[in-house]
Formats: structure tokens, C-alpha cells, sequence
């Protein structure tokens, strides 16, 4: 579904990709592991577009994408949630949702459809989005990328900094989306999520991949170390 | 008293004036962030488009669409290239209103031209002159419409989307850069309509911009970048201030009294009358 190979990219003259490469197959999910500043970030946001590509592909669907906008990325199908919970806070929470499926050209339903995997938003249609909490402003984060009707979700530390309790609504969001067909990009800091939701893992160290595998390899010591700060 | 009372409609139609153009700016400079001194260019392209027409009501949408083009190829062909960075768009934009206004030389001479009043606004109701009334009734339909666009309309929406958060907006599936396009067509176009009603107070010139976009600019930083409302109060008190220093003093001072009081607003309140807040950004 989405492969990635030899990419590489950066900010300005500083590299943070050295060549990575990577495969999403149909309904997949594969985590992205690794410690802080490894370029987990910069990896999701050259697979979106939102920085260039200096060198190597993205293939989406058997489609070249690696010169494609954001925006065109998104309309092929490709649903991304940035890292930090964002939101448009001036726009209400359902004026967040009618904005992006406007945008992604689909019809009003797909937003029930949202709300159904997110029931939690819907007493706060009306609120302003930045008004939200974290961990609410992390499930409408999803639930915009969900409006776009994507073939696969590309979700970036959708646990990091919300509290407990709405980490474990979104990581049963997360398996129940999965369970239902769509392949998952996932980058997650947490191992034990990590390895109740992922069929594969690919640890990233330096801006190359050092380890690729399935869950039950990420018990071994080895990798542990690979993901200790 | 009398007097008084009469400065009062003169102060308020200023006010209204410097709210059109402030709206024009909101879009531009308040939500995009470009400080565009041609704007006060595409005020003048607006008020020799009512020159030219000579039809109050047929001039105003033909004075926006031709402000509006000239700030889309302004934007397609320049400023896009240089949102990174405000200082060179500022020079830029500003060097294309010189050409502007040079061409306007050119074009029509450098004396100021006067544009006939339509014999419908001659008059007014006791101390309100109708075109004075006009100009408020104008200004009032401009905020209305922006409103509406911004929060009724999936295009404003879209563009709300991108001045609160561009990347995301990207990363949603909004085409960013058409966003961008309609914006400032929108911005440059307004400008275009406070040409119009800027004919109906006084001689149209090449640097008939230049005299407003100042304090266009004071309104939009006093009112909150961005605001509407902060927009709305902060033209009219500007206008009314204006026009009172003026009436009381004369114009050097008034300009002197005006500043003076901005500068010690913003020392007050630096963001503005309104500022956006919310948990994203605090």
C-alpha cells in the first residue's frame, strides 16, 4: 500500500534521513520505534509532503507520490495526524470537521461516521477546538483525518502527553480502525502499546533503520536497547 | 455644540472609510500576515475605476474585480515566492505601489480628478449627509459580507483553517496555495470598494492610498490581527478621534494626537483591543 524506499531529508543543509525505507502492506500495521530526534517525525512528514524529499520514493497504492502536495497526498487517501494534538481553535469542533471534508470533497455523512468511532466529540460539536482538552483535541485530530475517508492513517505519537484514561479510548480507536481494513503508519513511544497493536515494527536510530521485525521480536534485549533513552 | 455635532457625521464616514480598507487588510495583513503598502495602490486603482465608469453602483463591483486581479497577479506573480519573509514583501509590495501610482500619473495626469456625486445622494437628513450615509451603509454591508464569507461559506472556512494552522490545513487535504490566491483577490478587491466610497469625500489623485493606508494599518494592529470586531471599534474611534483633533486643533496636531494615543494604547494592550486565545496557542 505505501512503500517508502531510499528517502531522504532534512531541514535546511541539516540531514535527519539517510536512506530509509519501509513498507505498509493493505491493512497492515506497522509502528515506527526509535528514541527522541531519531527522525520519526521528519520520516511521517516527508511521507505527507510536508517536507521535501531530497532523494529516494514514496509509492502510495502503486502511485508515485514523492513530488505530490499535502493536500493532493491527502486526497489520494493518505490520512495524516500530525504529532500534538492540532486543531484549528477559532473553528468549532464540527466547523474542524466541515472544513476538512469539504476540502477532502466528501459528503456530510462521513463526519456520523467519525463521530461513531469517536462518540466523545459529540456532546462538543459546538465548542470551540481550542477550548478542548488534549486528550479531546488528540481524538478530533483523528477524527478530521478519519473525514478524509483514507485508505490508511499515518498517526504521529497519538498518545503523547494525553491523560490515561483517553489514551486507552484511543488506542481501542486505533485497533478497532485497523480491525476494520485501513493500514496504520504509526510512530508510538510506548512499548506496550506498541506491541498490542502492531503486526510489524521498524526502529529507527540516527536516520537509518536498524531494526525491522515482527511484535514478538521487540521483546528482545537488543532492541530494548535501541529504544532506551 | 452645533459644531460638535456636526463633526460628528464627517468623523464617522472617516471611520467607515478606514473600516473598508482595514477589511481588505484583515485579509491580507491579518490573516496572511503581508504587510502590503500596494494596498493603499489598489484604493487608488479603485477610485479611477469610479472615475472611469462615473456609475456609483456600477463601479463598485468593477472597482473590486480590478483591485482584485491586480492583487491575484501581484500575489501569483510575487509574494507568494517571498511568505518566508515579511521584510522583502514589505519593499516589494511597496516598490509596486510607487509603479502604481506612477502609472496612474501616466495614465490619467497628476492632478486630482473629481468624480460627480450621483444626484441621488445630494442632500441628506439634518446634519447627515447622504453620502456620508452611504459611505457608513457601505462599510456596515462590507462587514457584514466579510462575516458572512469567513463563517458561512466553506471557502472562509477553509480560509480560516489556513491563517489558524497552515500546515495542518495542508495535511487536511486544503489546497493552501488557492486559499492564499482567493484570499488576497478578496483583500485587494475591498480595497478596491473603499476606492469607490473614498470618491464620494474627495478628489481622486495617483496618491490618493498613500493618505489612508497609514492609519488603515493603525486600525488593524489596534483592533487585534485578525478581529472583525476589534476592526469595526477600532476604525470608528480612529475616525471619530481623527476628525475631533482635527476639528479642535488642526491637521499636523491631529496626526500627532492620534499617534500619540495608539502608541499609548498599545503600551496598554501590545496585542491589540481583541487577541486570539485558546489553549493551542497559549
Amino acid at each position: 500500500m505505501l512503500s517508502v524506499t531510499g528517502l531522504e531529508s532534512g531541514y535546511g543543509r541539516a540531514r535527519v534521513l539517510f536512506g530509509v525505507s519501509l513498507e505498509v502492506g493493505p491493512g497492515q500495521l506497522v509502528c515506527v520505534m526509535g528514541r527522541n530526534g531519531v527522525g520519526k517525525t521528519t520520516l511521517l512528514n516527508t511521507v505527507m509532503g510536508v517536507l521535501p524529499a531530497t532523494a529516494g520514493t514514496v509509492t502510495f497504492d502503486g502511485r508515485d507520490v514523492t513530488r505530490l502536495k499535502p493536500h493532493e497526498r491527502v486526497r489520494l487517501g493518505m490520512g495524516y495526524v500530525p504529532q500534538g494534538h492540532q486543531c484549528f481553535p477559532q473553528l468549532s469542533v464540527l466547523g474542524n470537521l466541515l472544513v476538512t471534508a469539504e476540502a477532502a470533497k466528501q459528503p456530510r455523512q462521513v463526519i456520523d461516521e467519525a463521530l461513531d468511532v469517536f462518540p466523545a466529540l459529540g456532546p462538543l460539536l459546538k465548542r470551540s477546538a481550542g477550548h478542548l482538552s488534549g486528550g479531546q483535541q488528540q481524538q478530533l485530530a483523528m477524527a478530521r483525518a478519519l473525514v478524509t475517508k483514507p485508505r490508511m492513517l499515518i498517526l504521529d505519537e497519538p498518545t503523547e502527553g494525553i491523560q490515561p484514561s483517553i489514551i486507552l479510548e484511543i488506542e481501542a480507536a486505533i485497533e478497532r480502525l485497523h480491525a476494520s481494513g485501513l493500514a496504520v503508519l504509526l510512530v508510538e513511544q510506548y512499548l506496550d502499546i506498541a506491541l498490542r497493536l502492531a503486526d510489524t515494527f521498524v526502529i529507527l536510530d540516527g536516520g537509518h533503520v536498524v531494526r525491522t521485525g515482527v511484535a514478538d521480536d521487540l521483546q528482545q534485549e537488543e532492541v530494548r536497547r535501541l529504544l532506551a533513552v | 455644540m452645533p459644531a460638535f455635532v456636526n463633526q460628528l457625521p464627517i468623523g464617522l464616514s472617516i471611520g467607515a472609510v478606514l473600516l473598508l480598507i482595514a477589511l481588505g487588510l484583515t485579509f491580507t495583513f491579518g490573516q496572511m500576515g503581508v504587510i502590503n503598502m500596494a494596498h493603499g495602490s489598489f484604493i487608488m486603482a479603485g477610485a479611477y475605476t469610479a472615475y472611469l465608469i462615473g456609475d456609483l453602483l456600477l463601479a463598485l463591483p468593477a472597482a473590486f474585480l480590478v483591485a482584485g486581479l491586480m492583487g491575484l497577479v501581484l500575489e501569483r506573480a510575487a509574494i507568494r515566492h517571498l511568505y518566508a519573509r515579511p521584510l522583502d514583501t514589505l519593499l516589494l509590495a511597496w516598490g509596486v505601489s510607487l509603479v502604481l501610482q506612477q502609472l496612474a500619473r501616466d495614465l490619467f495626469g497628476a492632478p486630482n480628478v473629481q468624480v460627480p456625486a450621483p444626484a441621488w445622494l445630494a442632500g441628506g437628513i439634518g446634519i447627515l449627509p447622504y453620502n456620508r450615509l452611504f459611505i457608513m451603509a457601505l462599510a456596515v454591508a462590507g462587514v457584514v459580507a466579510v462575516w458572512a464569507y469567513l463563517t458561512r461559506t466553506g471557502l472562509g472556512r477553509r480560509t480560516q483553517a489556513v491563517v489558524q494552522n497552515r500546515r495542518l490545513a495542508a495535511t487536511s487535504g486544503i489546497d493552501t496555495g488557492r486559499v492564499d490566491m482567493l484570499t488576497f483577490f478578496i483583500g485587494s478587491g475591498l480595497a478596491g470598494v473603499a476606492g469607490v466610497a473614498v470618491t464620494l469625500i474627495g478628489p481622486v489623485g495617483p496618491a490618493l492610498g498613500e493618505v489612508y493606508i497609514v492609519d488603515a494599518f493603525l486600525v488593524v494592529v489596534a483592533g487585534g490581527l485578525g478581529q472583525l470586531r476589534g476592526a469595526v471599534l477600532a476604525a470608528v474611534g480612529l475616525g471619530l478621534l481623527n476628525s475631533y483633533a482635527e476639528f479642535w486643533s488642526d491637521a499636523s496636531l491631529a496626526k500627532v494626537i492620534v499617534f500619540a494615543v495608539i502608541i499609548a494604547f498599545l503600551q496598554i494592550r501590545p496585542q491589540g483591543m481583541f487577541v486570539l486565545r485558546s489553549r493551542v496557542l497559549t
